[in-house]
């Protein structure tokens, strides 16, 4: 293979997924968290990618598209979710939503 | 000469990977937190293309950096200026905490990786032309993974129903604007 092996883009994609996890931890607007996780499942996406060509098989590639479809899906409800809680008025603040606190 | 070349896309490609996705996270206004993400997504593709995954590259620019993320804006610029939420929440050490948890994570999983770079990691399999082509992606997910094809397409569905739910009006809702609007 010309260019990098595998092992740098697992390295690329460990990176991401940890930027992705930073995002989610430190952001409180459920804008930015979506957009972190979107990050996350990107970098996921990569590693897929990166295996599948170690191994030959084009399976990986396959799943990658999958999680593709489902990321859209979760942006779609995600989205949904932001929009109706800017409709009844609700702080766009993660840290706002306390009542299914135990 | 060509291994060069490549080295060099892909490095370019890499680090403009990891800038766009630190600025996503670290952008105050959410505007450019989505656009960093449509160049972290293009950055990806070119990735994706060097591992000889050409169909998934192009699917990644139509559906995600196209649909998905043209979707991200409208809905920041319906926002507004509320869309900018507070930029970090906790205390400081919860902070701090956050950044050591993503750091320790990312050192265990180099630290796997590296442990295994030279060994079952570089021995990549021979590939022909035809290795993530669109004729090849087709015959797969309409053979071997026809499930996963069809279930996609469920989740698909549901999906689009639940915005649909979400984004309709509730009966009270209705019923407050109703009795506002008779009032004089």
């Amino acid at each position: 293979m010309m260019g990098p092996g595998i092992p740098w883009y697992l390295a690329i994609s460990a990176m991401l997924f940890s930027i992705g996890v930073a995002g989610v931890l430190l952001r409180r607007s459920p804008l930015i968290v979506l957009l972190s996780l979107e990050l996350m499942l990107n970098a996921a996406n990569l590693a897929f990618v990166g295996f599948s060509r170690l191994f030959g098989e084009m399976d990986g590639q396959v799943f990658a598209l999958s999680v593709m479809a489902v990321a859209a899906a979760e942006v779609c409800v995600g989205l949904g979710l932001i929009v109706a809680m800017a409709r009844r008025n609700l702080a766009l603040d993660v840290d706002a939503f306390t009542e299914l606190r135990g | 000469m060509g291994n060069v070349v490549v080295w060099v896309i892909w490095l370019v490609a890499a680090a403009a990977c990891l800038f766009t996705g630190v600025r996503v996270v670290i952008a105050t206004s959410p505007f450019s937190s989505a656009l960093s993400l449509i160049g972290n997504l293009a950055s990806l593709a070119t990735l994706y293309l060097l591992a000889s995954g050409e169909f998934i590259a192009a699917a990644q620019i139509l559906v995600y950096a196209g649909a998905v993320m043209v979707m991200f804006l409208f809905v920041i610029a319906y926002l507004g200026g509320r869309a900018d939420a507070p930029w970090a929440g906790g205390t400081k050490l919860i902070q701090a905490a956050s950044v050591v948890t993503a750091s320790a994570l990312m050192a265990v999983t180099l630290v796997a990786v590296m442990l295994d770079a030279g060994g079952r990691l570089s021995d990549e399999s021979d590939v022909d032309r035809a290795f993530g082509s669109p004729a090849e992606m087709g015959r797969l997910f309409l053979t071997d993974h026809l499930l996963a094809f069809e279930i996609t397409s469920i989740v698909l569905l549901v999906a689009a129903v639940g915005g649909v739910v979400l984004g309709m009006r509730s009966q009270a809702e209705a019923l407050a604007d109703a009795e506002e609007a008779a009032q004089p």
